[in-house]
């Protein structure tokens, strides 16, 4: 059990930097997940965590020790890796136990064939084959240790990956999208057996991932990435709906949030799409910025006119529960989405004029740098506090 | 069904022409083979006879192979065959695999040039080094030893560019992962690297031990000694000294060492596809 925190990371490759100034608290016991499209540098960043990777500048500490200097080995952190990385000419069993023989036993005592003879190793050995066995009956995974690796399924070598990690209770758990190797139902199921581990451990993990849905469903916090930066640190919750920046926006949610250019016209009036929107911005008449408006703020309105965009119905997604409707607005280069109930679908069809309404608190507002524009006034949320689960 | 479609294949035109040239070509390089083995059970009035015939009209097999045996001290050579080519194979492999490693998985500076010079060592026929080996091994003073037949052979460039060349298909992150359970970078050669890549380590120990066993060019310069000279050296001395036209005799004496090396090829190649299957499993 450890708390972890990144200061002030610098890593470069050459003329490339792919982190800069990058700071991060991590909790004892929190499941923090790094999410961004890849080469955002997160999985960089988990790699310097482990000590694979130096960075150029900075510093790592874990439970309040630096590790800067110390080998991956010496800092108590295990780690699971997208290709699983297990030793195909190793059974399930020596695989699992490879961690704890390199750690309890002496260098003699491993010896192939003379280290069977030195005094202590059979009482350690047959510690460790207790401790692989009981790691592995907890993963449902005890009557395969005799296999190889090539011989298991895709979810079996997951299994087995998270057995070596968990088999010498690190501080730390890392995880480099140990998921995306799945198929999409297996997938789902490891995320729920994630979980359930992270719940019964109660380590502090660390997971690298561009899925937002492993990442919304698993962490306490996301840090969302882009570039070598972090853009926002949050509970998946406020990362949705409360957006530090436009990029956050953007990457979170499917479908995507929709961005319309907009002009004040007036304190409360924001001219976008050939329509007003009554929306209170903290900006002057004029100025320009950005309206955020996720798909399912979206509800019909009755006439066009203030408060309601109207644009033809160039497509339907049926989904279920819900529709899509793909809706195209005189000077928009790209269709708006707006996510309705199914109950509507009979009443829309290609073709059709279409007003739709959107409830002024739930827009986001960005400027023209793309941060977030909160409102004072209205329904101005309390910005978040991404330290707050550090203080706890 | 499928072995309807397989007799098909092989009765189309395109397919005939080519299993004749593969058997033409085959026939071709097993011819000398065949001659040697035929030759080492012929009596010496058949071998220069006129007549051609693979199989002999008076089976004289039994008097060639004891003589094989007794006239040259042909079980010393083969034994001094073993002794060098073992000590070889097993040097080679302990330098050549961490060096391997070295330039396929860590970074540090000057890799790649390090690699050309690898590279160029590979391009180097070793004729062209007898010369500066042959006062190396006079100064060190171990002319006319084991130790001489040995050492310029203890590390292979070839080695160490197959080595590489496989160690480089192994995913970084086996190596990261076998960092974080605690092994050494020579553990990790040992333990990780070098059995993961046991098809490119058998493909090497046949291209080496084949190799060292047939040398004749760099014994015949270092080696004086009859009871240090291997198989074909051995031979050789045989041919001028005892054999003179003798080829019943010679010829016996040639399949005996050619014999060992198609016995271990035949089981390595057994293990080589093993290896090879084994290791294409994702």
């Amino acid at each position: 059990m450890a708390s972890v925190l990144i200061d002030s990371i610098d890593k470069n490759y050459g003329p490339t930097s792919v982190l800069r100034g990058l700071s991060l608290p991590i909790a004892d016991g929190e499941f923090l997940t790094l999410l961004g499209p890849s080469g955002c540098g997160k999985s960089t960043l988990l790699r310097i965590l482990a000590g694979l990777e130096v960075q150029d500048a900075g510093s790592v500490l874990i439970g309040e020790r630096a590790v800067d200097g110390l080998k991956p080995k010496q800092r108590d952190v295990a780690m699971v890796f997208q290709s699983y990385a297990l030793y195909p000419h190793m059974t399930v069993a020596s695989n699992m136990a490879l961690p704890l023989r390199m750690r309890r036993l002496s260098a003699f005592q491993r010896l192939p064939l003379l280290g069977r003879f030195m005094p202590a190793t059979p009482r350690i050995a047959a510690e460790i084959d207790v401790e692989v066995t009981r790691t592995a009956k907890s993963l449902g995974i005890g009557h395969l240790l005799a296999r190889k690796p090539g011989q298991l399924s895709g979810g079996q070598r997951q299994r087995v990956a998270v057995g070596r990690a968990m088999v010498r209770h690190p501080a730390v758990f890392l995880m480099d999208e140990p998921l995306s190797n799945l198929d999409a139902k297996l997938r789902v199921q490891m995320r729920a057996e994630i979980k359930e581990l992270h719940r019964r451990l109660g380590v502090t993990f660390v997971y690298v991932t561009h899925d937002q849905a492993e990442a919304m469903t698993l962490s306490d916090r996301v840090a969302v990435m882009l570039d070598g930066e972090l853009l926002q640190v949050a509970p998946p919750k406020d990362i949705y709906a409360d957006p530090d920046d436009r990029r956050v926006a953007e990457f979170i949610g499917s479908p995507k949030i929709n961005m319309l250019d907009g002009v004040v016209r007036e304190r409360g009036l924001i001219d976008v799409a050939g329509s007003t929107l009554a929306i209170e911005a903290d900006a002057r008449a004029g100025e320009h910025l950005t309206l955020g408006i996720r798909p399912e703020v979206f509800h019909l309105a009755d006439h066009g006119g203030q408060g309601a965009l109207t644009g033809s119905v160039r497509m339907i997604e049926h989904m279920g529960s819900d529709l899509f409707v793909h809706l195209d607005l005189a000077g928009l280069d790209h269709p708006l989405i707006a996510r309705l109930l199914a109950e509507r679908a009979p009443l829309i069809s290609p073709g059709q004029t279409l007003h739709v309404g959107a409830k002024p608190e739930r827009v986001l507002l960005f400027g023209r740098d793309g941060r977030r524009l909160r409102r004072q006034v209205g329904s101005g949320r309390a910005s978040v506090t991404p330290i707050r689960e550090i203080t706890r | 069904m499928s072995a309807n479609t397989r007799s098909n294949r092989l009765l189309q035109p395109s397919a005939t022409v080519r299993h004749a040239i593969l058997l033409a070509t085959g026939a071709l390089i097993l011819v000398p083979f065949v001659w040697m083995v035929s030759l080492s059970i012929k009596p010496p009035g058949e071998i220069f006879g006129t007549s051609f015939s693979f199989w002999p009209a008076q089976f004289y097999g039994i008097e060639n192979y004891t003589k094989a045996l007794t006239e040259a001290p042909l079980p010393r050579y083969m034994g001094n065959g073993i002794i060098v080519c073992a000590t070889i194979l097993a040097l080679q492999i302990l330098f050549c695999a961490p060096c391997a490693y070295a330039l396929a998985k860590l970074r540090f500076l000057g890799r790649d040039l390090l690699f050309g010079m690898v590279l160029i060592g590979l391009l180097l026929p070793h004729q062209v080094l007898s010369l500066p080996l042959f006062i190396l091994g006079y100064q060190l003073g171990i002319l006319n030893t084991y130790a001489a037949l040995i050492f310029p052979y203890v590390v292979s460039p070839f080695g160490i560019f197959l080595f590489r060349q496989f160690f480089k298909t192994i995913p970084d992150d086996v190596v990261h992962a076998a960092r974080l359970d605690g092994l050494s970078e020579l553990a990790i050669v040992w333990r990780i690297m070098v059995p993961m890549a046991l098809p490119a380590v058998i493909a090497f120990s046949i291209f080496s031990v084949v190799g060292h066993w047939n040398d004749l060019f760099w014994p015949l310069i270092v080696v004086r000694d009859q009871s240090l000279m291997p198989p074909p050296l051995g031979i050789m001395v045989f041919k001028n000294e005892e054999a003179g036209n003798d080829y019943g005799p010679l010829m016996a004496a040639s399949t005996l060492v050619v014999l060992p090396l198609v016995i271990a090829f035949l089981a390595a190649q057994k293990w080589f596809v093993e290896g090879m299957t084994g290791g294409a499993v994702k």
